[in-house]
């Protein structure tokens, strides 16, 4: 466990020690703030919630985490550390988990530093703060599960611009496949696939969450997805280290 | 003699193309072994593959006794590795990135700064110790390469090039620091700086296109010829020794 946590904090220090942490959560805190208070007519909507706003922050992270991610892995290859971070006494699986953990944490700050939408509605009305903390649960879930996307996709590759973009892709996949165009378009068509679809997307798993329904199966759902990019990093990771 | 590092016909190939062919030999406690060899010849490979970096097709290598793909970890334990190149996180501080390395390998608290500080003394980057990596010269980060290789106190050294871009005086320290440690470890380093074997080497193995083409004592490989550049590129080019 020691080598896993000295991982894990070098490289949450490594976010704060360069401009990417202010970036990252002032561009998050902007565009949640500006989308959940136009678009999501926060004020208009005369409901004490934060439903718009937990709608708009897995279309945020789509763009947002893909952008952590894409260094992960990439950066250690092309400055030759992942060489001296694996002959370190350290398994592989430890410095997957410390990267992995490290890049969760920080997306977990940056959906902590929105708690002013939180004190808004409890001074405007009475929400149910139960609904909302497990809308944040969902939100960092699913950061988590395009977290792990976007480290697979960074093992895979030595150029940053090809993981930013490949992760992207990826989370776009499992983002929009719960969406009404691609389930319509699918069930007409091939309405086994439209369930499988609709299985595997993520944004379908968060409307739970932000009803305040906190499911076993989607819990569960989210750990495995997680679980298999991790792997899915591992063996990358193992593979193409030396080239 | 105890034997640190036991190579064991060690083979990688990268498609068609046998990067190291069937290479074995041991290094012993208090040797210091010049692994010699032009640019592509197989040197980096065989020390990534000593290192758990790179996985052999075939063959295996132990250091003090652990296998190095069986027992990863134990066997890196025991081992102080200088990757090539001496690369290094550019924005952490040379005492951050040392504490890091320390951490990972387990020192806790007073543990940790009293081994980071004897490292720094040892690679004198005292001066330098709040200094962002990315902000040194090439000599200085070589030199915290070093000292992340040496900050456990390892029974084996391997140095990939350890005294590449260092200036004249630098390179002396670097040869007075090894055998100043040679007494005790079982010592590595590739070079292509032969003056480098004659001054710090016991022994020297030199590889060309992935074989051995010669082991011996310093000293002999030197009386094989009237230079060591001549003997060298007699072995290398593959042509008989005079």
């Amino acid at each position: 466990m020691t080598p896993m946590l000295a991982i894990f904090r070098r490289e949450l220090a490594a976010y704060f020690a360069t401009p990417v942490a202010v970036v990252f959560i002032v561009i998050f805190l902007v565009m949640a703030g500006t989308l959940t208070f136009t678009l999501g007519s926060f004020f208009s909507r005369g409901t004490a919630d934060l439903t718009p706003f937990f709608s708009f922050v897995p279309w945020l992270f789509l763009f947002l985490v893909p952008a952590i991610t894409m260094r992960l892995w990439a950066e250690e290859r092309r400055l030759g550390t992942i060489e001296l971070l694996l002959t370190l006494p350290v398994a592989q699986w430890q410095a997957v988990l410390g990267k992995f953990l490290a890049a969760w944490a920080f997306c977990a700050i940056a959906l902590a530093l929105t708690f002013p939408l939180v004190l808004t509605v409890n001074f405007l009305g009475s929400p149910d703060n139960g609904v909302i903390l497990s809308g944040y649960l969902g939100c960092l879930l699913v950061a988590g599960a395009y977290l792990a996307v976007g480290a697979a996709m960074s093992a895979l590759t030595r150029n940053q611009v090809i993981a930013f973009v490949l992760a992207v892709a990826v989370c776009f996949l499992f983002a929009a496949a719960g969406s009404p165009i691609v389930t319509e378009f699918l069930s007409q068509r091939v309405p086994v696939l439209a369930d499988i679809a609709r299985g595997a997307s993520l944004t379908d798993r968060l409307g739970g969450f932000s009803r305040g329904v906190i499911g076993l199966r989607d819990v569960v759902f989210f750990s495995a997805f997680i679980g298999f990019w991790l792997f899915v990093n591992g063996v990358a990771v193992d593979h193409r280290k030396a080239d | 003699m105890e034997r640190l590092i036991e190579i064991e016909r060690l083979t990688k190939r990268f498609g068609g193309f046998t990067a190291v062919d069937d290479v074995s030999f041991t290094v012993a406690r208090g040797e210091v072994l010049g692994f010699l060899g032009p640019n592509g010849a197989g040197k980096s490979t065989t020390m990534r593959m000593l290192a758990g970096f790179m996985a052999p097709s075939a063959g295996t290598a132990r250091i003090c006794g652990h296998d190095v793909q069986a027992d990863s970890v134990a066997a890196r334990r025991a081992l102080g590795f200088l990757p090539e190149g001496a690369p290094t996180y550019p924005e952490m501080t040379v005492e951050g990135f040392l504490g890091f390395c320390a951490a990972v390998r387990g020192f806790k608290g007073a543990d940790r700064r009293r081994v980071v500080a004897e490292a720094m003394a040892m690679t004198a980057l005292e001066d330098v110790r709040l200094q962002p990596v990315e902000t040194l010269s090439k000599g200085f980060k070589r030199r915290v390469g070093l000292a992340q290789a040496l900050l456990h106190d390892p029974q084996v050294l391997v140095l990939d090039e350890p005294t590449d871009g260092l200036d004249p005086n630098q390179k002396h320290d670097v040869r007075r620091l090894i055998e100043l440690l040679a007494p005790k470890k079982a010592i590595v380093i590739s070079t292509h700086i032969l003056e480098e074997v004659g001054a710090i080497c016991t022994r020297a193995v030199v590889i060309a296109r992935g074989r051995i083409v010669a082991d011996e004592p310093a000293s002999v490989l030197a009386s094989r010829g009237a230079a060591l550049d001549q003997v060298f590129r007699d072995l290398t080019l593959g042509e008989p020794v005079a």
